[in-house]
């Protein structure tokens, strides 16, 4: 490294230079890995609003069925006048968990925290191959747009799917009247998520293998970064066949390939199909990807719930090793569970068994992961500050979330609450009481290190308690209209004699959903008004042990002013051997005083 | 340290149905529970899901308490305690390893009979009084009727007179189900379009029709009365609508019924008939 710092040289630059190119350059075609980070952060910070919003969608429509829905309503599908048609209703259903799962959840963790934390927290000046990192920020927008044109230009043509796209509904046109174009933009678009993805997990990869700090071993590497490790290689793996699949329907599609369609079908007076083929097979394919999609929506998470975790407690994670296992056994069992998902799909009734024996037993690391939380907050001094409040909620959602997992893993239970609010309970748990609320956590703890500045903390409690609040009060009763057989996804679920009753509970839950996007008013406010007016901080504000701290806050290019050498492994809060209550891992051996 | 007692607090009284606004529209009475079973088999379903209920209830209640009381004595603005620095223990680990393995495998091989009941095996049919066994097809129990699921309805079919199925006196209904109590009775479900899943709350029977396949479903029902299917599969638009009617009836009223619809048919296609010549 040279005697000048990064970051001094890349402000020179940055003033000498100044113009149109520069500025292109720097802040939009960058190939700085922080600032592609930052790009994922606020493309996908927009996308959760969006998900939201189309949320609050699908809730209106529960509670007040075919009502029209007042201020949203006209805004986000003035098309259909406010008021929520059946075919529209599955468009919004599939449009919400599309937005959330591909524009939010995976890119927010892999492309936003994975992006910004790898080289900081392993020493690096950037990633292995900037510029495919800038490519795989920008594969995501023929992303945004394919599926984002499909339903917003025309909302009425949307993909009506689900977000599951189970064929022949999604691969003959006539079985979906409404979505037309829809379907195929929507599998071209998730076409370029997953070539985003794939891009982003070789980097990481090699990243995280090559571009170590001397005296960064594997076993000195923060939880985060094994997430993202374990994830990367999760993706590598599983995301080849998603990609297959989704062609082969999409040449189901568009030339009448038949890959998932039986013989002679034919569907509200399409066509009789070529066929030979069998609706099971899509659903092999898709859920050997999407049930390690579901860790590679998690474990990033829970690698930076330990991170806060571990600094708000001053004290070392427990079980730092028994963490790596977990994380490695549950990348490992996620490959051999998918059938889980399909117990009565039709699928041979003894595979249901061994699925379901090894979906039991993937619930085992995750329960170690969460006494390690606990043993790592036990004798601990805990400091409640805003990501410290998330990062714990995380953890007792998780429970909640992990522990319903149980009754949909035991093939007998999953025959009635399959398909039911059960499933769409749990996965909101573990998503957004889990994922969410991780991000949370992490937006306030990194976000000094980003911008130089804090955020709120008073108002970051507010954010914090009224989102604890309205989520369980929205996604709790899901368990209960579960338990009732309350299926998912219908339009009017009233229609059903049996289901009548549960229409009070639905407003309630709608309610707390209003609630709950509202109350995100209070965060986005906190961000962007801290981003400018924050209070200034140095480098290291929360006292943490990790290398992105010994960094300058905001990092120039090349993130670092001085060359790390560790000396220790991420966790070593209240040694015994310092008088701080941290010990940097690049702080050579101390003497005490 | 108010926020996190205030948190706990709902969340601990969402966990019990405590909540403040209990009473009135937004109380959770007995009726959220799971729905009246009428069927043999979802005893056994019904008993597992209270049982895992009550384990991962037990488990919840404790990681919770232990979560907050940590929270609370570990305060640290309180608690003058130096913290342990302690990386791990490898006994603990063993212990919170183990535990959680063997309680998930019993629950896992503790209902494999009852999977293998409801899922693999197919009711035979009682042996004549000579005692004779045919093909294997004559073993088992053969189907009552014929579901088949198509966009947005349930095609019901009987075999008629003459117990065959694909032959000129079926009988032909929709969303209209009816079968005889206290008798183990088997159907064969399929699909003329997309997925659907034939789906009885009441018997706790779910199974998705497949294009292309055919599948037999069978239980037994206890109780006259009748009773919703649902689709549980999105089918398209009209998913939310594809609703039908089960009915349980007693023998004789099972087959006085089905006699009616055999003659109301039989009459239609005569008419019909004498109307084209
Ligand atoms: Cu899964
Ligand atoms: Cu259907």
């Amino acid at each position: 490294m040279s005697t000048t710092t990064a970051g001094a040289h890349a402000h020179a630059h940055g003033h000498a230079e100044a113009g149109v190119g520069d500025f292109i350059s720097t802040y939009v075609f960058s190939r700085d890995h922080k600032i592609i980070g930052m790009q994922f952060l606020f493309s996908t910070l927009l996308w959760f609003m969006v998900g939201g919003l189309l949320a609050l969608g699908i809730r209106w429509q529960l509670a007040w069925p075919w009502s029209g829905m007042p201020v949203i309503g006209p805004m986000l599908f003035s098309g259909e006048g406010g008021q929520i048609s059946p075919e529209f209703y599955t468009m919004l259903f599939t449009m919400h968990a599309t937005v959330m799962i591909f524009f939010v959840i995976i890119p927010i963790l892999a492309g936003a925290f994975g992006n910004y934390l790898i080289p900081l927290m392993i020493g690096a000046e950037d990633m292995a191959f900037p510029t495919l990192n800038m490519l795989s920020y920008w594969f995501m927008w023929p992303a945004f747009l394919l599926i984002g044109s499909s339903f917003f230009i025309s909302p009425s043509n949307g993909a009506g799917g689900g977000w599951t796209s189970y064929p022949p509904l999604s691969s003959i046109p006539e079985a979906a009247p409404g979505s037309g174009s829809g379907q195929t933009l929507w599998l071209l678009g998730v076409t370029f998520v997953g070539i985003s993805s794939m891009m982003g997990s070789i980097n990481y990869m090699t990243t995280i293998i090559q571009m170590r700090a001397p005296g960064m071993t594997m076993f000195r590497l923060p939880l985060t970064i094994w997430g993202i490790f374990i994830t990367a290689l999760l993706q590598a793996f599983a995301l080849p066949v998603l990609t297959a699949a989704g062609l082969m329907l999409l040449l189901d599609r568009v030339v009448g390939t038949g890959f998932f369609i039986p013989e002679m079908l034919v569907v509200n007076n399409s066509l009789p199909a070529s066929g030979g083929g069998q609706p099971l097979l899509w659903q092999h394919l898709f859920w050997f990807y999407s049930h390690p999609a579901v860790y590679i929506m998690i474990l990033p998470a829970m690698g930076m719930v330990s991170e806060i975790i571990a600094c708000f407690s001053r004290k070392p994670i427990f079980g730092y090793r028994p963490m790596i296992f977990s994380i490695a056994g549950i990348a490992g069992l996620g490959f051999i569970v998918w059938g889980h998902h399909m117990f009565v799909s039709g699928m041979n009734p003894y595979l249901g068994m061994t699925f379901m024996t090894a979906t039991m037993l993937i619930a085992l690391p995750s329960a170690v992961k969460v006494f390690n939380w606990l043993g790592t907050i036990w004798r601990g001094k805990i400091q409640f500050t805003t990501p410290m409040l998330f990062a714990l909620s995380f953890v007792s959602m998780f429970i909640i979330g992990g522990l319903s997992g149980i009754f949909m893993a035991a093939t007998t239970v999953d025959i009635f609450i399959h398909d039911t609010y059960f499933i769409v309970a749990h996965f909101h748990y573990v998503l957004f009481g889990g994922t969410a609320m991780a991000v949370f956590g992490a937006i306030y703890f990194w976000f000094p290190k980003m911008f130089g500045r804090m955020m709120n903390e008073t108002l970051g409690k507010i954010h914090f308690f009224f989102t604890f609040l309205f989520l369980n009060g929205t996604f709790y009763p899901m368990h209960v209209l579960g338990a009732v057989g309350f299926p998912r996804r219908l339009a009017d679920p009233y229609h059903y004699e049996t289901f009548r009753h549960l229409m009070p509970v639905n407003q309630f839950m709608t309610l707390c959903a209003i609630g709950m996007v509202t109350v995100q008013v209070v965060f986005a406010a906190n961000f962007l008004f801290s981003i400018f007016s924050g209070r200034k901080v140095g480098r290291n504000p929360w006292g943490a042990n990790s290398l992105e701290w010994t960094a300058p806050s905001p990092p120039g290019h090349g993130n670092f002013d001085f060359q790390p050498v560790v000396y220790r492994g991420p966790y070593e809060y209240s040694s015994p051997e310092v008088d701080a209550d941290y010990y940097p891992q690049n702080q050579p051996l101390a003497q005490k005083t | 340290m108010l926020v996190p007692i205030l948190g706990v607090w709902v969340f601990v009284s969402a966990a019990f149905n405590w909540w403040p606004f209990s009473g009135g529209a937004l109380a959770f009475p007995g009726e959220h529970w799971l729905p009246h079973d009428i069927s043999v088999h979802g005893v056994v379903i019904d008993g597992l899901y209270y049982f895992i209920l009550a384990v991962t209830g037990a488990i919840f209640i404790a990681t919770t308490v232990a979560m907050f009381w940590f929270l609370l004595r570990y305060d640290g603005r309180q608690n003058a305690t130096p913290v342990k620095f302690i990386h791990g223990s490898h006994t603990l680990e063993v212990i919170w390893s183990v535990l959680p393995a063997v309680t998930l495998l019993f629950i896992a091989i503790f209902q494999m009979n009852a999977w293998s009941d409801v899922k693999i095996q197919r009711p035979l049919q009682s042996v004549g009084p000579d005692g004779e066994q045919g093909t294997l097809d004559d073993v088992f129990l053969p189907p009552l009727l014929e579901v088949t699921g198509r966009q947005f309805e349930w095609k019901i079919r009987y075999p008629g007179e003459d117990q065959e199925f694909d032959t000129p006196d079926d009988i032909h209904l929709v969303n209209d189900l009816h079968i005889p109590v206290d008798e183990e009775i088997v159907i064969a479900i399929k699909s003329d379009d997309v997925l659907h899943s034939f789906f009885l709350p009441n018997v706790r029977l779910k199974q998705d029709v497949v294009p292309g396949m055919k599948q037999y479903i069978w239980f037994e029902a206890t109780e006259t009365g009748t009773f919703d299917i649902v689709c549980a599969e999105l089918c398209g638009w009209g998913h939310y609508k594809m609703k039908g009617r089960l009915t349980v009836e007693s023998r004789e009223d099972f087959e006085r019924w089905l006699g009616q619809k055999y003659k109301a048919q039989e009459t239609n296609q005569l008419s019909l008939e004498l109307a084209e010549r």
